[in-house]
């Protein structure tokens, strides 16, 4: 699994989390997020912003 | 002090404890806000004087702007390596937790003044308009509350909101707004040549829209329940049914048009606020036919002291729009962002003068973009006169 971090606040999806709140259950992959998701804690920067922390990140 | 936590970051980095925050114990000043009710009835009863139930427009749209224009502009700055410092600091979030008892001890103080003291009706209207007040600048502590990642201030700031029954903001400010600040698909970012009275439907109705959409797309991904408490649009609005609801039980039925007019008050007021943050200010579509990163050429800004503090650093807006989840301490002044001439509070007060507001401002945003005023976000009605008139 593998973790993304928004560029502008710090904000990390982690696929093993997902963010049930906004609609992804935990174990949503990154494939399955829409492109024009923004960031759920600044909505400054989307997806396609964001960044790979890492693999294996839990 | 804000010293001995800068002293003691998470990193374990030690910061130079030799900067203080001035601003610290002014921050208190916001409590003033939520007083202006019973100050009102204070300063009728000293005075007897009963024009003084207007006390709260007079204190948002007379007072503040002429402080303002006397005490001038905030130098203050917060170096870059206090901020950690600052953010962590919980004295600062007191301060806005606790303007909500304070705001709601004066609505509860205000709808047994309007319904028990027997004011002839001019007077209960001016009470209500300076409640309103309180509600419209409620709206500016839930705006920084509801902005934060921790839940419990996202709750708060939709308990602020029900006053004026306004809980749809909360959503559609910071996942739409925030997304399409300065375009002209963001209902609340002004057009040059737009005047207020027409961004004032504009605003309530797109951001109204909005809010429900945004619930729509995120509860449809979830499980395509629209009708449900967890829907925040109809979560928020249960809370103000349930605040005028249990009002006018205890206080009368007669109590009911003073709620929707310090509602309308509130509203009017924050939707100014709206209106000059971002007037005619654009960002330019960039490869593949996104906008542009926000960034602090897309907010105007204001330093003057009193609106600082009585607002929580919100006219310090591009460090805002570019940093949504920092906090209001922490705000920065940039000098080389767009400034308005004067604090909001003054602004408001011109923006409601078109014709001295467009003087003003057009001549300014038109500047701002090095003369060349079609990169403006313009008012399709009068696009082509606003080119005409400025590309000679």
């Amino acid at each position: 699994m593998t973790a993304y971090a928004c560029p502008g606040c710090g904000y990390v999806y982690d696929e093993t989390v997902g963010h049930p709140r906004e609609g992804f259950p935990a174990g949503t992959g990154w494939d399955d997020v829409p492109d024009d998701w923004a960031c759920p804690d600044c909505a400054v920067r989307e997806k396609v912003d964001f960044e790979p922390v890492g693999a294996g990140t839990t | 002090m804000a010293s001995e936590v800068l002293a003691n970051q998470p990193d374990g980095q030690v910061q130079p404890p030799d900067w203080r925050d001035p601003k610290r114990h002014l921050w208190l000043l916001g409590m003033v806000i939520p007083l202006l009710g019973v100050a009102a009835w204070g300063l009728v009863e000293l005075t007897g004087w009963r024009g003084l139930w207007w006390f709260g427009p007079m204190f948002v749209l007379v007072l503040v702007p002429v402080i303002d224009l006397l005490v001038g502009r905030d130098a203050q700055n917060p170096p870059e390596d206090a901020l950690a410092g600052l953010e962590e600091d919980r004295y600062y979030r007191w301060i806005t937790y606790l303007f909500l008892p304070a705001q709601y001890a004066t609505l509860v103080w205000g709808c047994w003044a309007l319904t028990s003291f027997g004011l002839p009706l001019l007077d209960r209207v001016g009470l209500a308009v300076t409640i309103g007040c309180i509600a419209g600048i409620g709206i500016n502590t839930a705006h920084e509350l509801g902005h934060k990642r921790e839940q419990h201030e996202k709750w708060l700031a939709k308990v602020a909101l029900a006053q004026p029954f306004y809980g749809h903001f909360f959503i559609e400010h910071n996942r739409g707004h925030h997304t399409r600040v300065a375009t002209p698909e963001d209902p609340a970012s002004a057009r040059l040549g737009e005047v207020v009275y027409e961004f004032w439907p504009r605003s309530v109705i797109g951001s109204l829209t909005n809010a429900w959409r945004l619930e729509q797309v995120r509860l449809t991904r979830k499980d395509g329940s629209l009708w449900t408490i967890r829907n925040d649009v109809l979560n928020a609005w249960l809370m103000s049914v349930v605040l005028w609801g249990g009002l006018c039980l205890v206080f009368g039925p007669g109590l009911l048009p003073f709620l929707v007019l310090q509602a309308v008050v509130g509203v009017l007021l924050l939707e100014s606020v709206n209106y000059l943050e971002h007037y005619g200010l654009r960002r330019h579509r960039v490869d593949g036919g996104r906008y542009e990163k926000v960034d602090p050429s897309h907010s105007w800004n204001s330093n003057n002291i009193a609106t600082n503090v009585l607002l929580y650093h919100l006219q310090r807006h591009s460090d805002h729009h570019t940093n949504p989840v920092r906090r209001y301490q922490s705000l920065r002044d940039f000098p080389e962002s767009p400034v308005l001439p004067t604090g909001y509070a003054g602004m408001i007060v011109l923006s409601l003068l078109p014709w001295a507001w467009r003087k003003v401002m057009d001549p300014r945003v038109v500047a701002h973009f090095g003369g060349d005023v079609s990169r403006a976000n313009l008012h399709p009605r009068n696009r082509q006169r606003v080119l005409r008139r400025y590309s000679a």
